[in-house]
């Protein structure tokens, strides 16, 4: 019989955990109990921080719109603010799992689960989200570039928790674009994806093109010198067509039950073309 | 551990592991078995019950998460011996086949009407992608939700 611990404020969290240190944090839940079912994960001690009210909140300050670990995918898409400054974010969250798994899982345990198909990375990575880690006497803020160190793996020392995810706010006027393939469309396991930003002038040049891969590599990935090859240049479909042929052939993607490598390198390579096939797009405004 | 919650709004108390799964608490140790367990792991939704009136899924929840909270089971959509609307349009629409999957099915039903009392079949078919029915009578699943939320309306 596993213990399970409730606290219901950070202070009684850091009591709890300072007396059962192995203890296993909870979220939630959605990926933790199967493992644990499957024997996957072996634990004596649960702490869920389903109480935690302090975790729960997504605010808005300086830019940047920080959202508390333990917020679910359902109050992402029921928030105002996210519709209007991370539209990305939002349509991540609306394809994840099922209504029921999106009123239980959260952005925190998606992001420490560390799954290279997990459906909000390719949208955090793209916005540059950072992720504030507290300990009892410690905080700091990584990117979650260097948070997530390879499949299921991160950086979180001993007795560090994930506190909350700070996102910049695009620039208006920046188009955002998020495409999952998966088996169906719902509670599907991401076989490729990609999430992708475009600030564009009148005529159509690209002032900033920004794109992130799910599920094609250990981690979610992004090619900084690749993402270069747009700027000033128009949007085109040979130049999308480039885009996606030297992206495929950055990825490392792997074989499985959902797909071959092949395949996945096959939709990173066209993935960009539906940006132009996408007739509607979101601005930063929730604007056309 | 001890833990007590609201089932099917009555108060109740039971001693229990504070690890058991909700799914086992309710069908083993409390014997109301209208839920089923399908996949346990999250993916059938045959499990749906309501958790302080939202869809959740029991097998992904353990006995402690109850305490202090509020649960609906499809045996307590039953109000004064009278089926609620979304049960009352599945038999009538012949939603059900074999009818495993039915409770789970009704629950989501029933968390989507509350968000939005008069949804599309698009929203409906949404709203239930989560619950698997492996007699595949989905079409006319679709249309009992919609029967049901003109009805409710």
């Amino acid at each position: 019989m596993k213990n399970v611990f409730l606290p219901n404020s950070i202070e009684e969290f850091r009591q709890i955990w300072s007396a059962v240190p192995d203890a296993v944090l909870m979220a939630g839940g959605t990926d933790l109990l199967v493992s644990l079912r499957e024997g996957k994960t072996k634990v004596k001690n649960i702490i869920s921080l389903e109480r935690i009210s302090e975790l729960r909140h997504i605010d808005c300050s300086g830019g940047e719109i920080l959202i508390g670990s333990l917020v679910t995918h359902q109050q992402i898409l029921d928030a105002p603010i996210i519709a209007e400054a991370l539209p990305v974010l939002r349509q991540a969250a609306s394809l994840l799992g099922s209504p029921a798994v999106r009123h239980m899982g959260t952005i925190g345990g998606n992001i420490c689960t560390a799954s290279p198909a997990a459906d909000l990375l390719p949208a955090l990575y793209l916005l540059d989200a950072r992720l504030e880690l507290h300990t009892e006497r410690t905080k700091r803020t990584v990117p979650i570039t260097d948070f997530i160190i390879g499949p299921r793996q991160t950086s979180l020392s001993e007795g560090e928790f994930l506190y909350r995810i700070r996102v910049p706010i695009p620039v208006p006027n920046t188009r955002a674009y998020y495409f999952k393939v998966g088996q169906r469309k719902a509670l599907a396991i991401t076989i490729a994806s990609m999430a992708a930003l475009l600030r564009l002038d009148t005529d159509m040049t690209v002032l900033e093109g920004r794109f992130s891969w799910g599920s094609v590599g250990p981690t979610v990935l992004r090619f900084p010198e690749t993402e270069k090859i747009l700027q000033n240049q128009k949007l085109s479909e040979p130049l999308l067509k480039e885009i996606g042929e030297k992206s495929a052939r950055l990825t490392e993607p792997i074989s499985d039950i959902q797909a071959s490598a092949d395949y996945r390198r096959m939709l990173v390579s066209n993935f960009p073309l539906r940006l132009l096939q996408a007739e509607k797009y979101t601005g930063s405004n929730g604007k056309k | 551990m001890k833990i007590s919650f609201r089932l099917n709004e009555k108060m109740i108390e039971i001693e229990t592991a504070p690890d058991r799964r909700v799914i086992d608490l309710l069908r083993e140790d409390l014997g109301i078995t209208g839920t089923k367990e399908g996949c346990g792991s999250g993916e059938c939704g045959a499990c749906t019950v309501l958790i302080d009136g939202v869809s959740k899924l029991s097998c992904l929840m353990l006995a402690a998460q109850l305490e202090g909270r509020s649960i609906t089971t499809i045996e307590g959509l039953v109000q004064d011996g009278k089926l609620h609307p979304v049960q009352k349009a599945f038999v009538s629409h012949g939603a059900v086949q074999c009818g495993f999957c039915s409770p789970g099915m009704v629950m989501s039903a029933v968390d989507l009407l509350q968000r939005n009392p008069l949804p599309g079949r698009q929203e409906i078919r949404r709203a239930v992608s989560g619950n698997l029915c492996r007699c595949t009578g989905y079409q006319k699943i679709i249309d009992a939700i919609q029967s049901a939320a003109k009805e409710l309306d």
